[in-house]
């Protein structure tokens, strides 16, 4: 009895695969009748692909957009009338209202078209690495570097300049650090950005890809003693080009108490969500 | 309180604050200065006097400005394999303008006394306010491989 069963499972199995080769061949046959064009004999039959399936996730809810307040509309603290910063702001908010200012941060890879009129086509193209973001109000500037013909160029752009056409960003990540000074005394490779690089594209939704690029570093002298705890740098292999004595020397001029200063906290959540309400409802209008 | 006038052309001098109770010390830098005297220089085009290898690199001896400062566009005097030769700055480290770019090393163009460039070639980017600078560089433009 067990031994017919098995022969019985083993039977329908066989049947069941025949059945599905059966099915296999009649879906290409069927395919390839469908797109054979009528009475073209000469030429081979194209291939056209089959449409991709559209994968509606119905058990995930509708993400929320990214939110992102440029660091520039935060205002710093100081002893000025308010209204001052509210004036800057709409006017920014008129600035971006025309230009499209999209969300970067140091480590992203930006394309700027700016007009000029020296240059041939009047508009000049520079593609390069942000390596810092400065600046509050109307004088909000970043920094971008990148390698052309064996030569280290940097381009300080403002971002608010009318001289500037067009903003692209062809990679949006994040690096381990605010400010990639470092950059300049860092090989070569960790700056070269490809001039004609086509853009990555990337979701609105989620959060923002951190790229936790350790950087190898020239040998010293470099333009500033980057292993100071005063910079705060997590993106340099330091065990590449220091030894422990080193790192310990460098703790010298470790500030320890400056974590706990209570006058130096300035806490700026409840702005930021103010003014990101803000804005977003005038980008509205 | 009248303050001692700062002489801005010495490093490192040491100035007194004339008040009776303390006596605090500050010094006194030059002022940033993009290219001056004495300043080491990287020649830029395939010339051969600024291409072959010599035991001291090419510095600047003169800068032909009202200041001694050389910025983008200035004219100066290197002296490279122990002759004197004049060139035409083409990019510095000092940040200018902005919007303008910033190179990683000072580079230099040779140019001979009536502004013919010395070299036939210049594979380095270049900025592009040089145009639109006094004097006649276009030959040295002409040269150009880039514009940044």
């Amino acid at each position: 009895m067990a031994a017919c069963s098995k022969r019985l499972d083993k039977f329908i199995v066989s049947l069941r695969l025949l059945r599905n080769l059966q099915l296999q061949n009649e879906r290409f046959l069927s395919t390839s009748l469908c797109r054979w064009a009528p009475g073209n004999d000469s030429e081979p039959p194209k291939f056209i692909p089959p449409s991709k399936p559209v994968i509606i996730d119905k058990t995930q809810a509708v993400a929320t957009l990214r939110k992102f307040l440029s660091p520039e509309f935060i205002p710093p603290r100081q002893r000025t009338n308010p209204l001052k910063f509210s004036m800057e702001r709409k006017d920014m908010i008129r600035r971006r209202k025309i230009l499209n200012v999209p969300e970067f941060y140091p480590g992203s890879i930006l394309a700027v078209s700016m007009a000029d009129p020296n240059a041939t086509g009047k508009i000049n193209r520079f593609v390069g690495i942000c390596i810092q973001r400065g600046g509050k109000g109307l004088g909000a500037t970043f920094v971008l570097r990148n390698i052309i013909n064996q030569q280290g160029v940097e381009i300080c752009y403002e971002l608010y300049n009318p001289r500037i056409q067009k903003i692209e960003v062809l990679k949006l990540e994040k690096r381990l650090d605010d400010n990639l000074m470092y950059l300049r005394d860092a090989l070569p490779e960790y700056s070269t950005v490809d001039p004609d690089m086509k853009p990555v594209p990337f979701p609105p939704t989620g959060e923002v890809p951190l790229n936790e690029l350790k950087v190898k570093m020239r040998p010293k002298p470099w333009s500033k003693r980057w292993e100071r705890p005063k910079f705060n740098i997590q993106g340099i292999h330091f065990d590449l080009c220091l030894v422990p004595k080193q790192m310990e020397h460098a703790q010298k001029w470790a500030q320890p108490w400056q974590e706990y200063d209570m006058l130096k906290e300035y806490d700026t959540s409840k702005l930021e969500q103010q003014i990101l309400s803000e804005v977003q409802q005038e980008m509205s209008k | 309180m009248a303050l001692p006038r700062l002489s801005r052309s010495f490093t490192g001098l040491l100035v007194e604050t004339s008040c009776l109770i303390h006596q605090r010390t500050f010094r006194v830098s030059t002022v940033a200065a993009a290219i001056q005297k004495l300043t080491r220089v990287r020649v830029v085009d395939n010339s051969s006097l600024g291409n072959t290898p010599y035991h001291r690199s090419p510095r600047v001896i003169h800068v032909y400005t009202k200041n001694g400062i050389g910025k983008v566009g200035d004219k100066v005097l290197l002296a490279i394999k122990g002759q004197k030769k004049k060139a035409l700055i083409i990019g510095h480290k000092m940040p200018g303008e902005c919007m303008t770019p910033r190179f990683d090393s000072n580079n230099v163009v040779l140019i001979e006394d009536n502004g013919n460039p010395t070299g036939t070639r210049i594979k380095v980017p270049i900025p592009t306010q040089l145009r639109k600078m006094e004097g006649d560089y276009s030959k040295v433009l002409a040269i150009a491989s880039s514009f940044v």
